[in-house]
């Protein structure tokens, strides 16, 4: 299998927020865009929260053998992920929890997956939005 | 001796006090928190105690590795992956032995312990779960009834206690003056234990 774009896993308390946040980094990426996002938003009842199942199968979903950035929103879901990440076999062996802001740093992992970015790439593009000032 | 059949029947304790105190968990956790800490919990614990029923693993280790697995992938709160974590590394720490010591367990919960500070970021003091996990670590080197207790006062003494850590520490001073609802749910925990040996010792 050839190896295509990194993989982002959006993951918020809110569904709404982690499928509009997938919405504006893909069309802000442009017309070309490659990288596959998946959110996985809200708790394991369908409210706010966070579930481990959604975050997994997100993973699987977007995972192309170039690695998958993952982004969080706070608190469970930060911590979630970690707890997958360590307890191996959960997530793809090279899915990796980017610290980024969430909404800047979606857009700019997206936008460097789709450009071709390695995971490398992508994690650097999304934790530099922390360095973008606004005033 | 410690078996499996003893961890087992210290999660369906859990799990059943957990359920009778749901509403309090939840309540004090609407004072600085989300107020979901007793039903995430409710709902956990429900899926531990089902999955145990089911798979009923055959060392100590295996049981609580299986619980703070189940914990992760159902709770759906901040709680899931702590004592998810908790369970799993102090399961781990267990090895496959059929048996365990109570000084086995309270070596493997100081592990378990320590890789909840790691994956949370907090320390003593940050009015936290720690509060009362800390403590009850170091009493269970004594005896069940010790590590009850510590925990009990550790989770009373966190009303004191500015948060620094989840989404409590938003509030800064005017998180003071209320019991954190971590620390009770592992005090919780730590008395279902205790509870579990001395029903198995009587």
């Amino acid at each position: 299998m050839s190896r295509g774009p990194v993989g982002v896993v959006l993951v918020s308390h809110s569904a709404a927020v982690a499928l509009s946040v997938a919405d504006l980094a893909r069309g802000l990426a442009g017309g070309g865009a490659a990288a596959e996002v998946a959110a996985a938003g809200g708790g394991p009842d369908g409210g706010l929260g966070t579930s481990a199942e959604l975050i997994a199968e997100a993973a699987r979903t977007v995972d192309r053998g170039a690695g998958v950035a993952v982004l969080a929103d706070l608190g469970s879901a930060v911590l979630t992920v970690k707890a997958l990440l360590e307890e191996g076999g959960e997530l793809p062996e090279d899915a990796r929890l980017v610290d980024a802001p969430f909404v800047e740093g979606a857009i700019a992992a997206v936008v460097t997956a789709s450009s071709g970015g390695d995971l490398d790439a992508v994690e650097a593009a999304a934790s530099e939005a922390y360095a973008y000032r606004k005033v | 001796m410690l078996d499996a059949r003893f961890f087992h029947r210290w999660m369906t304790a859990a799990a059943a006090a957990v359920d009778r105190e749901a509403g309090r968990l939840t309540e004090l956790d609407a004072a600085i928190g989300d107020a979901d800490h007793g039903s995430n919990l409710q709902r956990g614990f429900t899926a531990v105690a089902a999955v145990l029923e089911q798979d009923a693993p055959d060392t100590p280790g295996a049981v609580l590795t299986l619980a703070g697995r189940r914990l992760i992938s159902t709770v759906g709160g901040a709680s899931g992956p702590l004592y998810g974590t908790l369970l799993r590394r102090t399961g781990k720490a267990l090895g496959d032995a059929a048996e365990v010591t109570p000084a086995q367990l309270a070596e493997a919960l100081d592990a378990g312990v320590a890789a909840v500070a790691q994956l949370g970021g907090a320390k003593a003091g940050d009015k936290t779960m720690l509060d009362a996990l800390l403590p009850a670590a170091e009493a269970l080197r004594e005896s069940f009834a010790a590590a009850r207790a510590a925990a009990r006062q550790g989770a009373l003494d966190t009303v004191g206690l500015l948060a620094r850590k989840g989404r409590a520490s938003y509030l800064g001073e005017r998180s003071i003056g209320h019991q954190d609802p971590g620390a009770t749910s592992s005090a919780l925990l730590v008395a279902t234990l205790a509870e579990t040996a001395a029903g198995e010792a009587s």
